[in-house]
Parts: C-alpha cells; structure tokens; sequence
C-alpha cells in the first residue's frame, strides 16, 4: 500500500522514471505543444476568429447608436411587436443590442459581404447564439464586442439567447436574415 | 478536550484514527450525502424537465430548482467530501492528531450554516440566478451571504488540514516523505485555498453591492473574479480525485506508483497550472485579449494536461503492475481482465478514470480551445463537459471511497452487496451517455439553462432538428438511469450506517500511537514482467487509444469551425 504510505526511498525525487512513463511523456507533452500552436495558427491561417475590438459603453449610448441605424435603414417591419427589420449597407457598422427578452432589431444581410457588428445589452448579460450555424458570443451590459462577420450562406437564421437572463428568457430570439 | 489524544487502530487496515478527527470526517461524510441526495432530486426535477417529452417543471420553478442543484452539487456536496478527504489523507493516513479540532467543527458549523442559507434564499423564489449569479442580475443578499459563510468554514477546514500537516512533521508521526495520496490532497488543498480567496474577492463586494452599499459592480471584472472560484472550485475536485485513484489503487492492489516522481510533479504542474483554466470562460467576451485567452486558455501551453494525462497513465499502470506481480501477467490484458469487476471500491473507481480522462477530459481541453469555443459556448455541451468531469470523475470516485469507508470508519459491514455491486455501473454509464447525450446536442447548437428548446408561444420561434430532439430524449433516458444508480449508492450507505452489522463491538481507544514507516522497497527486478520489457504494455496500449481518439476529436472540431461564417 505504497501510495498511501511515505515512498520507501527518502530521496524520491532521484528514482529513476520508468521507460512506459517517460515515452508516454514525451508523446503528450509534443500533443501538447501542437494543440498550444493550433490557436495561433488559426490566427493566421483560420478564417474563424475574434478580433477582441471592444469599448467601454453605457446601454444608453448604445441604444442611440442602434436606433440611428434603425431610422436611416428600416425596409419593414414584422410581427405584432412592428420589429424593424433593418438593411444596412454593406461594410457597414451594424448594431444589435440584447434586451430582456428581445434581440433588437432584426437584420437583413447580403451574402458575400462583411459587416462590422457591434453587439451589446441593455440590460443584464445574454448570449448571442445564431443557429442553426451555432455561433455563440458573450453579451455584456457596458460593454460593446465588435466582429466583423461575412455571411457566406443565405437563408432566415435565428438568435437564441444562450446566457440565462430571468424569467423571460427562453422566449428571447432575434432573426438575421441574409439575401443573396 | 478530554479525548484529544484517544487513538484507535483499524483491525483490517492497520490504519490509526485520531478521535476526534474520526468524528469529523463522519460528520462531513454525512452531510455530504444528505446534500447529495437534495441535490439529486434536484437532479431528476432538471432532467425530466429538459426531457422535451416529458417538460416538467414550469419556467420560474425549473430556473429555480436549476440554480439549487448547480450549488448543492458543484459546491455543498463535492466541498464536504472533500473536507472528510482532506482529514482522512493528513490526520488518519499521516497517524497524527488533528490539529485544532474545536476549529474544524467551527468550521464545519459555518459550512452548515451557508450551505442551509442559500438554499434557503434560493427556496424563497428570489435568488433562481444559476450558480454563477452573474451581475448585473440580482440574487436575494442572503444567496451571497450563505456562500461566504460556507466559504469561511471551508477554508478554517483547509487551515486545519495544513496545521495537521505541521503537527505531524514537528512530532516525527512518518518518517521520510509524506506519501503520494497526502500530497495530491496537499494539492487540493493549496488550490481550494486560491479558490476561496477568489470567491471572497468577489461575492463580498457583490453582497455589499446587493444590499445597496456599492452602486455597480463591472460585469467582466465580476466574470473574471468569479471564475477564479467558479472553475478553480472544479480543480480541488480533479486533485482530491485522483488523489482518491492513487489511495483505491493502493488499498485494492497494494499498487505503488511507477515513479514518485513523475506522480508527485504531475500534482506540481497542478499547482502552478491548474487555475489559468478558469479562462475557458471568457474565451468569447469583450475586452480580453487573444494572446491572454491563447496562454491561459491553454493552461500555459497544456502543462495542466500534461499532468492528467501521466495520471492517466501513471493510475491504471500501476494497478498493472500491481496485478502482474501478482502473477495475472499473460499477454497485454489479463491484469485487467482479472480485476476485481464486482468489487465497488474498484469498479467505481476505473469508471470514474475512464470516464473523466475520455469524456470529460477530452471534450473540456477541445472546448477550452480558443476559436473552437466560438462554436461550443453556452450551449449545453458545456454541462455535457462537467458531468463527465465532475460527476463520472469527482462523484463516482467519492462513491467508491465511501464503499470502502462503511466498514473501515463507519466500522459497519455493507447492506445489499448486490447492489453496490451493479451501482457504479449503473450510475457511470448512465451518466456517461447523459454527458455523451448534452455534448452531441450541444454541438447541434441547444443551449443550456434553457426552459423551453421548442420556444412555444414565442413570435419568432426556431425550430431545432430532429437528432437534437433524439439527443435530449436520450438525455432523459439515461439521466433518469443515473437518478436510480444514485438512488442505489444513498439507500446502500445509509442503509449500512442504520442497519449494517458491526464490524468491531466496542473499539478500543488508547494513547498510545506508533509511527508511520516507510512504504515496503519496490521489486527491483522486473525481469520477467510484463511485455518485451515494458512493465505495463496494457495501459501504454490504453493510453495511445486515449491520444489517437482525443487527436480525431480534436481536427473534427476544427472542422466544424472551419464551416461557420468567416469572423475576424
């Protein structure tokens, strides 16, 4: 019962390493070394990375920023609620903003092209989950995470709200639809 | 007090326990189970409430019962047991007085107390903000306010586990080292104090903030501290349970392990590495650089992997060649063939191995990947993740402990052997497809903390597929098989500590105690053993598996990636 008892030898850290244990060491630690080089190579090479741009914010500055877009770019809306739905030109700066239990407004997309999304709450904290692709994003209050992002499938995609947020929050989804 | 230095010797194990020490770790043992099986319930409620089929609970009672199983599981269970854990490995193992009992039931008092006022707060209906109570949503002050108090007394607990530690170097209880199963609970405890100290950092401001003394605490400051606690808390448990392989394996076998150290440092690596995981959280949130997410994320280049993945190795190779001294020596796999399968102590154990190092730690370092976190984040592959880790990993090795402290501190003989038997099986595989279950949903974008995946009644509506239906269906099947096995494992200890026959009438407590010598000399000559001069060619042949699956795994998902939306 040796592991529960002190190592015979006093000096323990002199015991030669068994020949099973030190391959197996040497294959995990290069296993190791490749997974840690995977994410700066994906930096590089991967299409499908964050650039971490983000600002400091308040929900109100943020929310006049969303409803400028919405004035100068609303083509319909839709649903009982009148959701805008917004197209912004493309390259353009476009903002989302979670609330409780809304993702506001809806947007519609070109295929092809990139747009700068700002994201932010207006409230508690949410998760911007768009599916079915199943992109997931962590949605702050006082925060503004941008992405740039390139739809390059067309179709109605909907926003789940992944990060619990009371008792309305399985009801709160969000629509980008994206034309060809 | 009068029976401070009151010893008594196990007849079986020879293992010398201190008295009032032996009261503790009851006692810790025992609420521990009680909360395991609050939290089971809880369990089975969450479940068939996810189970679209079945769609229990109502929203307000669902979030609720979500957040009390969260705390009572990840939290209130796991920190008890450890506590008994942390007693048994210094003070029984070590043959060495507690140090400051009175503390350690002050201790014990707070725990308690917190743990019984959260689920309060949480009972009243104004605290459902899930275990991680992200601000700016508001928790009843008394939510918080439980969790420091349970906070303080864990800590006097690990106060109590290194004075303990001092008393038995100072009064020359052991010679040389202290042994393997004492140092990787070293280890548990240095991370648990780390941890706690988070958890301070942040739940007191944020009490102070619910009571209206602090006018805002920052969102992702509150993520970042709170994460210190919330995943480091996780990193106790990885310690204290491959701590709990390390003592089965030597109670069980007699296995010593291949190499002092190669074991000892893989705890090392724990220490120094272990807590940067608690990044994996933060891996899509504004505000946080690539470069801190890539070092961190990563455990500083996957150190901390490293190091479970020699115990990984190190654990089974030592039972191998335990078994192949012991003559089970034919071909690669006769040492495992010829284990003892019916015994719970064992099986539970190799599960919980099994379990933690394919299912809970392969998924964890894949999600835990930068970019690929953009696919996995919240959804519900994220619980599929810790329920291998912490339920196949922590729980079941604790279960398989326990098995083995009925008779040896409980001094009670098992009730219903067969049961105990069949229950690790029950409860690791269950719970083992339940994990496989959420990841596959999860990587087909369910989120988790989630009433209602159908969003009936809702204006814009979304509608899963199909294979996400199957998979929380089959999430429900096999939770609800796991719900019995835990059943099973509380009716069987229970059970045994009311009704089980007496192993020992009136044991006898003297003073008299003797000193801890060292382990038995390792077999120098291996000659003989194992294959073409490896020692334990099973276990190599079962770690390259593990590497080849883990490396598969790991491109698929890079793969998933690569599918999405171009980002930047």
């Amino acid at each position: 019962m040796s592991s529960i008892m002190p190592p015979h030898q006093k000096i323990w850290w002199k015991q030669p390493i068994d020949r099973v244990e030190a391959m197996w060491i040497a294959i995990a630690l290069l296993w190791s070394l490749i997974m840690f080089a995977m994410m700066p190579f994906w930096h590089v090479y991967g299409k499908q990375n964050l650039s971490n741009e983000a600002y400091r914010t308040t929900p109100e500055i943020f929310g006049q920023k969303v409803q400028a877009m919405i004035d100068r770019y609303t083509v319909r809306t839709e649903t009982d609620q009148q959701i805008p739905v917004v197209r912004p030109p493309a390259g353009s700066d476009v903002y989302l903003a979670g609330r409780l239990w809304q993702w506001w407004p809806m947007l519609e997309l070109e295929k092809g092209k990139s747009y700068r999304l700002h994201l932010s709450s207006m409230d508690w904290q949410h998760g911007f989950s768009l599916q079915p692709l199943n992109i997931n994003l962590q949605i702050i209050p006082n925060y503004e995470t941008v992405v740039t992002i390139t739809p390059d499938t067309s179709g109605e995609f909907t926003i789940v709200c992944n990060e619990y947020c009371g008792i309305g929050h399985h009801s709160m989804l969000g629509k980008i639809y994206v034309v060809e | 007090m009068a029976n401070d230095n009151l010893f008594r010797v196990c007849p079986t194990t020879g293992l010398q326990f201190h008295k009032p020490a032996e009261a503790l770790m009851k006692a810790n043992a025992v609420v521990a189970v009680v909360i395991l099986l609050v939290g089971g319930v809880l369990a089975l409620l969450v479940t068939l409430t996810r189970w679209p089929a079945v769609h229990l609970l109502a929203a307000d009672q669902f979030y609720q019962a979500l957040t009390a199983h969260g705390i009572d599981m990840l939290i209130f269970w796991i920190i008890f047991f450890e506590m008994a854990v942390l007693y048994f490995t210094s003070s029984t193992l070590l043959r060495c007085r507690l140090a400051t009992p009175r503390w350690a039931w002050a201790g014990f008092a707070l725990m308690v107390i917190g743990a019984a006022w959260t689920n309060i707060a949480i009972l009243r209906g104004d605290s459902s903000v899930m275990m991680t109570s992200y601000v700016p949503m508001p928790a009843n002050p008394n939510f918080y306010l439980g969790l420091i108090l349970f906070a303080v007394g864990a800590l006097i607990g690990c106060f109590v586990f290194l004075g303990t530690l001092v008393i038995a170097r100072a009064e020359r209880t052991y010679e040389g080292s202290i042994p393997l199963v004492t140092f990787g609970a070293l280890t548990a405890a240095i991370i648990a104090i780390f941890t706690i100290a988070s958890g301070a950092i942040i739940l007191i401001p944020t009490w102070l903030w619910s009571v209206g003394y602090i006018s805002q605490i920052d969102p992702l400051m509150y993520r970042l501290v709170w994460w210190g606690m919330g995943h480091s808390s996780q990193q106790i448990n990885v310690s204290a349970h491959v701590a709990v392989w390390y003592a089965i394996a030597a109670i069980v076998f007699g296995a010593r392990p291949l190499s002092e150290k190669v074991s000892r440092s893989a705890f090392l690596l724990y220490i120094l590495f272990l807590q940067l995981a608690s990044a994996h959280h933060l891996l899509v949130d504004p505000g946080i650089s690539s470069e801190w997410k890539v070092f961190n994320t990563s455990y500083a280049m996957y150190l901390a992997v490293l190091a479970s993945m020699i115990h990984g190795l190190t654990v089974p190779g030592s039972i191998e060649v335990a078994q192949r001294e012991k003559g089970f020596n034919r071909g690669l796999f006769e040492w495992i063939r010829k284990a003892p399968w019916g015994n719970p102590v064992f099986s539970g154990m190799f599960l919980s191995l099994i379990g933690f190092g394919f299912l809970g730690g392969i998924s964890g370092v894949v999600m835990g990947t930068e970019q690929i976190n953009i696919i996995v984040h919240n959804t519900i592959y994220v619980p599929g993740h810790f329920h291998a880790t912490v339920v196949v990993g922590t729980t079941l090795a604790f279960m398989a402990l326990t098995y083995w402290l009925i008779p040896v501190l409980f001094r009670r003989e098992l009730i219903l052997k067969g049961w105990a038997k069949w229950q690790p099986y029950l409860f690791g595989i269950g719970m083992s497809v339940f994990s496989l279950a959420l990841m596959g949903a999860g990587t087909l974008g369910v989120s988790r903390r989630h009433w209602d995946m159908a969003f009936t009644g809702t204006a814009l509506g979304y509608e899963y597929p199909g294979s996400a239906y199957v998979m929380m269906g089959l999430m429900g099947i096999s939770g609800v098989i796991a719900v019995v096995g835990g059943v099973m494992f509380i009716v069987v200890v229970v059970g045994s500590l009311l009704f089980g026959r007496k192993t020992e009438e009136a044991p006898r407590y003297g003073s008299e105690t003797s000193v801890l010598p060292l382990g038995p000399a390792p077999r120098t000559d291996h000659s003989g053993l194992g294959v073409k001069g490896f020692v334990a060619p099973g276990t190599f042949v079962f770690a390259l598996v593990f590497l080849t699956i883990f490396v598969v795994y790991y491109f698929i998902n890079w793969k998933y990636l690569a599918a999405v939306w171009p980002m930047s």
